[in-house]
């Protein structure tokens, strides 16, 4: 691309390019003509007896050099080189690029395309389908959810039943395609909270799921968890698809220790799944929501 | 008549034909790009100067070396914008002083990588990369988790505004206090976060 803020640039860059181009032409023409006698020297002696012969150019050197000067001639006159001049190739790279997608649009276009048109629970059990999905996956989303889609601490597990945002075909569609955000706020709707009390809560929700935890703490961390927690993750810890996880299943985003639990209630935690509606377009979309619907089963 | 012979023994005359000869390509290929639109303004409206917390940001990622693994350089070939998104344009570094292409990839290239993931894959990544990829060979970062140094930001801001970044002065005056509290991991990954994000690419 050329787009110069005056055309002065245009001629300065065609007439350096032709002229040295040229020059190189006369200059060889000239060292050609001149007179060379084989064995002569140019009276130059180094180191006692090292002189320094006046040969002519050997031909073949000669004719290399002036084909590279026919042929720079030639790429100026095809490729876009001198300015403004575009070639007769009308060669640019974005054109080259154009046609490189065009040419992968026609050939893979139509396999997206007849899956597009298919329902995702159709689609996700479909082993090609499963196989394109699983490559776009490993592509787009393994860098976070793992190359097995079993997640890792604050990365959800793709391959449970659980599932933060809801797992039906179409709730799975909608987060990649725009993405999704979690924030679960420092000491949920209290923020009076003291350490103590956190610790009394943190119990209370380990035992929700049938871990090890301190009979006095869940008593006193029951109550407090239905004035700061209950009104997101509800009254029985059972969470809201979309709004807050269930604290009473096995599944733990943040881990499942006393530590991670105070961590996160103390500290709060905001997280998001990256929007790639954009970027990846509606057939790709479709494909991984029909590979990762596939991956829990299809629940 | 110029023979060699002439050339050869008279230096002044070989140092003018010497220089004359090796400036013809940068006076083509370099000199003329100061000149060209595409070259020296704004790719759209969504490409601006660097925030103080991003430019620090930017800092860091030179300091760190970054560049050694990862290129900032989406080239239009199909292979690299299905991976990365849209090929970068030259419109979109004009504010990068110096721009950050690099020209090995070790590791992925980072043009685009805004929005690209969340904010605490970054942190979780760039402090130990082993802990979401497990087969990463990035080192880690641990200490990036540590206070920003703001004692040179407007010094920084300055000296970019006389290469030709439009800071004002007010920017530059609030820039202390616009990256007070923060840590080297907050700027890296607000820098991170908002790489390449001024072209979309549409499907």
């Amino acid at each position: 691309m050329s787009d110069f803020v005056s055309s002065f640039w245009n001629i300065y860059i065609a007439v350096i390019t032709i002229v040295s181009i040229l020059g190189c032409a006369v200059l060889l023409w000239m060292q050609s003509s001149a007179k060379h006698v084989e064995g002569k020297t140019t009276g130059h002696v180094w180191d006692e007896n090292l002189e320094e012969l006046s040969n002519p150019l050997p031909n073949w050197w000669r004719w290399l050099f002036y084909l590279t000067v026919i042929f720079a001639l030639f790429y100026l006159a095809m490729y876009p080189g001198l300015g403004s001049f575009k070639g007769q190739y009308q060669w640019t790279s974005t054109g080259q690029y154009d046609n490189e997608m065009k040419k992968a649009d026609d050939q893979y276009g139509p396999i997206f395309q007849k899956y597009l048109k298919q329902d995702i629970r159709v689609v996700a059990t479909n082993p090609e389908a499963r196989e394109i999905g699983q490559r776009l996956f490993l592509t787009y989303c393994s860098q976070c959810h793992g190359s097995d889609a079993q997640g890792a601490k604050g990365f959800p597990n793709l391959t449970d039943k659980d599932w933060l945002f809801g797992g039906s075909p179409e709730q799975i569609k909608e987060t990649i395609k725009d993405g999704r955000s979690a924030l679960m706020p420092a000491k949920g709707v209290k923020p009076d909270l003291s350490g103590d009390e956190i610790k009394s809560i943190a119990h209370y929700v380990r035992s929700l799921s049938g871990l090890a935890a301190d009979p006095i703490r869940i008593h006193r961390g029951r109550q407090l968890f239905s004035v700061a927690c209950a009104v997101c993750h509800g009254p029985e810890g059972k969470g809201n698809v979309g709004l807050a996880p269930n604290l009473a299943d096995k599944v733990w985003l943040y881990g499942s220790s006393e530590d991670s639990i105070i961590e996160t209630s103390s500290n709060g935690r905001v997280n998001q799944m990256p929007a790639f509606g954009d970027f990846l377009g509606e057939a790709k979309v479709h494909l991984l929501t029909a590979y990762v619907y596939g991956l829990g089963d299809g629940q | 008549m110029l023979t060699h012979d002439k050339i050869e023994r008279n230096v002044g005359l070989l140092i003018v034909l010497t220089i004359l000869t090796i400036s013809v390509a940068g006076l083509l290929e370099i000199v003329p790009l100061f000149f060209q639109k595409s070259t020296t303004s704004p790719a759209n409206e969504l490409v601006k100067p660097y925030d103080p917390l991003r430019l620090s940001g930017r800092d860091i990622y030179i300091r760190e070396g970054c560049y050694n693994c990862h290129s900032q350089m989406i080239r239009p070939f199909r292979a690299e914008t299905e991976r990365y998104g849209h090929y970068s344009v030259a419109g979109e570094f004009i504010y990068d002083h110096p721009f950050q292409w690099g020209s090995k990839r070790t590791g992925p290239d980072l043009a685009r990588v805004g929005g690209r993931y969340s904010d605490l894959w970054h942190r979780t990544h760039l402090l130990n990369p082993r802990d979401v990829v497990p087969e990463s060979n990035m080192p880690a970062y641990f200490w990036l988790d540590r206070p920003l140094n703001t004692a040179d930001i407007e010094a920084k801001m300055r000296a970019l505004r006389k290469v030709g970044v439009p800071y004002t002065d007010d920017e530059i005056a609030g820039a202390k206090k616009a990256i007070e509290g923060k840590s080297e991991l907050d700027a890296l990954i607000a820098y991170l976060q908002g790489m390449g994000t001024a072209i979309k690419q549409i499907r």
